[in-house]
């Protein structure tokens, strides 16, 4: 591990309050929706700008800090602090969301959704919360973004207002605050135990020190955080997220497939490689545990992703399977396998991110939402079912989209850690993600539309702009990602295998 | 100085007298109760932050009644707890005041004068309960405070006076039960002040007398603070009072009761007696474990929202005594103090969104709200922040105090408050998220859009509202910043006071 050069920045907290800002502007320009959009634009672009400013910092090897004020329990400060896994996080979902504003626009106004301040003003605050989470410099700090997503995505859920969608929210709410609690509850507990909560690079000292009395305090500890980590959606408990699926396809998109889902994953390993550490958690037999529950919800999910009709329900138990991917290199305890986890939560953000936006657009244009009808969709919208396909086969694990790369890792991370039946398990589910994913594909492109006996002469009919463009960069970006890999560049994938280096680096001695 | 050195009964006097100057004035004009009731509470609650800011920076205050030297005459003694109780209730007052100006005039148009009349008599009661440093004395004002809440509950008729009545009973015994204390205390000591008492107490500890006396005490204030099972008063009263009565009563006069429980538990009785000879600590954390659950289950079960919020509060009531249970860890008293402003803060906003609607919708049953949000957007927000509180989503007051609670009961190493107060979270979710649900999502049939029409109540009713809904984020990150903001210290302050050596040195 690398001695530290510590960096004194009010950047992280200017980062954040971007979206803060802009939600508040929201609110007020209410009336005039064009205003009002622009606030989201202006306010995406400058924290994204503040957010990639802090890469040079974090690429020699520094971490940026910002304390806001020492809280009322001693040992616990308010504030932030940026390592490089944080700003992995940070800037995949402020990347994201300048592209998905973008396309909510589109998507908002082709639809004519009601209530559309109501929405951009929660989906600012969502973000708010999760560049918090991605930038929080220990648990409690932590535990508060955490707790403004939560709520702040309840609205976006159940935007629709109809009895489903109400039910939906409530069972949001029922899931992710339940986890709440129990998080709340490890907090206290690891601030009990050992008077901190920060986030130490290679687990807290105290609590590697607490000795063996403490050995089933620790693993029920981390139970709970796991419990905590609902978000994270792995099974059993991941019923909330196709549930949530009801809400508009931009708050699918950047919210169940990067921010708060993402934030979940961000956590479990924030607690795996920065609260306990890996040689502790190795100790405590932890790391098997956490990737036979990943294992097991790998293969379930796509098992049931298969049953699935509706094609965000679909993707939704995609989502489940791929965060599982995370955990289980998390889990694995070994360089290669956290190294997959890490870069895998960008990468599957953005392939992700780019199937969901193919749904809402399939959706704006044709108003069909289940795959059985998606016959002869990829004829009259051909840019939109590429990048589908292309994402689609990223997600498979498949050349040319950057799934492959995590994927890579992952299976090295296996074998690394000598464990031959999660090498196995990772390919089973690369497998079953063909069989739930190529139907779509192949409905797409070589079905006939229902109902028409002969060869019309098809007329191609794609979304509209705001939404073709958005959807299009995110699925450039997945291949340049791969691309940049193979040729070794590092500038176009806004460094995120420097970091991933750092951050792996920092974790594992 | 010569003024300020009177200011602890100077807070009292004005009160009092400007209740009679309402009577006079409101005969010749009904116009001017309002104006003076305002300019006194400001007045007071300038004295107020004037005491709290001398106490926190020169230490306790003594005041002695006419000049007569304690333990013969009646002393006034002020320190940190008094003083922020004492701002807490007279900030609450002020704005119940403004609120009171529209409430007033729709509900009781007739009985204006004697409704400022008696409210200001409460305040005065709840002002002397606070600054004296007597037993008897607290009596006096209890008294004079509940006799003027029966008044107050009873003004809205039909089945008010039947929920004044029971209130009437109850409240009766919990005041003999607390008169039967003092004279026990008397009559094994001779002195009724409470800084005498707590240096003649400890040898006569073994006493049973003194025992019963504690145990009275307890029983007594426990009826007045509505501490499940002796809360049975309570939801009735609060559902059927006046609006604003039931934000005063509700915000201030609960937290005045709960502050004359910590009062006598630890500045006229000790820790040491509480430890070892009437070992009631358990016992009590344990009955607010069962009023915290309890009183959340019971309000799922309301429609009335009014009755919903009194069940809540016999609830929060509950975590303040499980924080006064848990005093001997580092987090317990401190909890329970901070709750009290919590709660002041939080219960007020929420009884002052409930009056608003009920004046301009005449809605009371969560079943019609459908719609609300968009017709009275303010009031509307003001709840759901307020509500977000209650439930304790960071970085409300309430989840303030729920992280004080779980820090003590594992300090405690009482694993079950911990679920206790973790369960309870997500029973104010229910029963606040239902509330929110309708006002804000749920359609009601055959209704469009654009049908509702903003018809906010008035800005003297939607003012208070919003004030205590922004103070319930402000004050939650000021707690959360500690030892940077003046808050914590006077907390901090207090406590060391409680479970030190009692109000104060021997005079």
């Amino acid at each position: 591990m690398m001695e530290e050069s510590i960096v004194y920045s009010y950047r992280p907290l200017l980062a954040i309050l971007c979206p803060a800002t802009a939600a508040i502007l929201i609110l007020l320009s209410s009336k005039r929706p064009n205003v009002r959009e622009s606030w989201t634009i202006i306010a995406g672009i400058l924290q994204f700008a503040l957010v990639a400013s802090m890469i040079p910092t974090i690429l020699n090897e520094g971490v940026i800090k910002c304390t806001f004020f020492p809280t009322m329990f001693e040992g616990i400060a308010f504030g932030f602090k940026v390592d490089a896994f944080g700003l992995i996080f940070a800037l995949t979902a402020s990347f994201l969301w300048i592209l998905v504003s973008f396309y909510s626009i589109g998507y908002m106004r082709s639809l004519k959704e009601h209530a559309q301040t109501r929405y951009y003003f929660c989906f600012a605050i969502a973000i708010f919360g999760a560049i918090g989470v991605a930038l929080s410099a220990n648990l409690l700090s932590m535990f508060i973004f955490f707790e403004i997503l939560t709520v702040s995505t309840y609205p976006l859920v159940i935007h629709d207002q109809s009895k489903e969608a109400i039910s939906a929210g409530r069972k949001y709410f029922a899931y992710l605050l339940t986890a709440g609690v129990f998080l709340l509850f490890a907090i206290m507990m690891t601030y009990y135990l050992t008077g901190t909560t920060d986030f130490t690079n290679g687990g807290i000292k105290a609590l590697a020190e607490l000795g063996p009395a403490y050995k089933l305090t620790m693993v029920i500890l981390f139970f709970c955080f796991l419990l905590g980590f609902m978000k994270a959606a792995w099974m059993p408990f991941h019923s909330w997220l196709p549930t949530a699926m009801i809400a508009p396809t931009p708050v699918s998109a950047l919210l169940h497939a990067v921010a708060v889902v993402k934030a979940g994953v961000f956590g479990i390993v924030r607690i795996v490689c920065y609260i306990y550490g890996v040689d502790l958690m190795t100790s405590l037999g932890l790391g098997l545990a956490l990737a036979c529950i990943a294992g097991f919800t790998m293969i379930v999910a796509n098992l049931f992703a298969i049953a699935q009709d509706n094609l965000k329900k679909r993707l939704a138990y995609s989502t489940i399977n791929q965060l599982s991917y995370i955990i289980l290199g998390a889990g694995l305890l070994t360089t290669e396998g956290i190294r997959g986890a890490m870069i895998h939560i960008p990468f599957h953000g953005f392939m992700k991110i780019t199937l969901f936006l193919c749904a809402g657009a399939i959706m704006v244009a044709t108003g069909k939402k289940n795959i059985s009808e998606m016959g002869g969709v990829g004829k009259t919208m051909p840019v939109t079912m590429l990048a589908f396909t292309i994402t689609a086969f990223g997600m498979c694990g498949i050349p040319p989209a950057c799934g492959f790369i995590s994927k890579w890792f992952l299976c090295q991370g296996a074998l690394q850690a000598g464990e031959i039946v999660f090498l196995f398990v990772l390919l089973i589910a690369s497998f079953l993600d063909v069989v739930y994913f190529f139907p779509i594909i192949h409905t797409a492109f070589f079905k006939k539309p229902e109902g028409v006996a002969e060869e019309v002469e098809v007329r191609v009919k794609e979304a509209p702009l705001f939404m073709l463009v958005p959807l299009s960069i995110t699925a450039i970006f997945s291949v340049i990602f791969f691309l940049d890999f193979i040729l070794g560049l590092n500038i176009i994938s806004m460094y995120f295998y420097k970091l991933v280096e750092i951050a792996v680096g920092n974790v594992v001695p | 100085m010569i003024v300020t050195a009177h200011f602890p009964v100077l807070v009292i006097v004005i009160s009092m007298l400007s209740a009679f100057t309402i009577l006079i004035a409101g005969r010749w004009n009904k116009k001017t109760c309002l104006p003076i009731s305002i300019a006194t509470i400001s007045v007071q609650l300038f004295m107020a932050f004037f005491i709290l800011n001398q106490v926190f920076t020169r230490g306790t205050i003594h005041y002695r009644l006419g000049g007569w030297a304690p333990p013969w005459g009646i002393e006034y003694v002020i320190d940190a707890f008094n003083a922020y109780v004492l701002v807490i209730v007279l900030f609450i007052c002020l704005l119940t005041a403004i609120y009171a100006k529209r409430s007033i005039e729709r509900e009781q148009p007739h009985r204006i004068v004697p409704f400022y009349v008696v409210f200001q008599l409460l305040i005065t009661g709840l002002c002397g309960i606070t600054v004296t440093g007597d037993i008897f004395n607290l009596y006096v004002f209890l008294e004079i405070a509940s006799l003027a809440a029966y008044a107050l509950i009873a003004v809205a008729g039909g089945r008010a006076l039947k929920a004044s009545y029971n209130y009437v009973i109850m409240g009766s015994i919990g005041a003999c039960f607390y008169l039967l204390g003092a004279g026990f205390l008397y009559a094994v000591t001779g002195s009724l002040n409470m800084a005498d008492l707590s240096h003649l107490l400890p040898p006569l500890y073994e006493s049973k007398v003194v025992q019963a006396a504690f145990v009275f005490f307890v029983v007594g204030l426990s009826i007045k603070m509505a501490l499940f099972p002796l809360h049975i008063w309570q939801p009735d009263a609060y559902t059927y009072a006046p609006s604003v009565v039931t934000v005063i009563i509700a915000a201030a006069m609960s937290k005045v009761s709960i502050y004359a429980f910590i009062r006598v538990f630890f500045s006229v009785f000790t820790t040491d007696f509480i430890r070892i000879y009437v070992p009631i600590a358990t016992a009590i954390s344990w009955i607010a474990a069962i009023a915290i659950i309890v009183g959340s289950v019971i309000a799922i079960m309301q429609s009335n929202l009014k009755r919903m919020l009194a069940y809540s509060s016999v609830s929060q009531v509950g975590y303040i005594v499980l924080g006064v249970g848990l005093y001997s860890t580092q987090w317990g008293l401190h909890g329970a103090l901070i709750h009290i402003l919590n709660h002041a803060i939080t219960k007020g906003c929420l009884f002052i969104v409930a009056g608003a609607i009920i004046y301009r919708c005449g809605l009371w049953n969560i079943r019609d709200f459908e719609g609300l949000g968009k017709k009275m957007p303010y009031t509307c927000a003001a709840f759901t922040l307020a509500a977000l509180s209650m439930i304790g989503i960071p970085p409300s007051v309430g989840f303030i105090t729920k992280l004080c609670l779980l820090a003590a009961s594992l300090e405690a190493t009482e694993y079950v408050f911990v679920a206790v107060i973790l369960a309870s979270t997500l029973l104010n979710l229910v029963y606040f998220w239902r509330v929110i649900e309708r006002m804000y999502f749920v359609r009601g049939e055959g209704e469009e859009e654009n049908e509702i029409k903003m018809g906010e109540a008035p800005v003297s009713m939607v003012l208070p509202a919003l004030i205590l809904a922004s103070l319930c984020i402000i004050v939650g990150i000021l707690w959360l910043a500690g030892a940077k903001t003046p808050l914590l210290p006077v907390v901090d302050q207090a406590v060391n006071a409680l479970l030190g050596t009692g109000v104060v040195a021997a005079p």
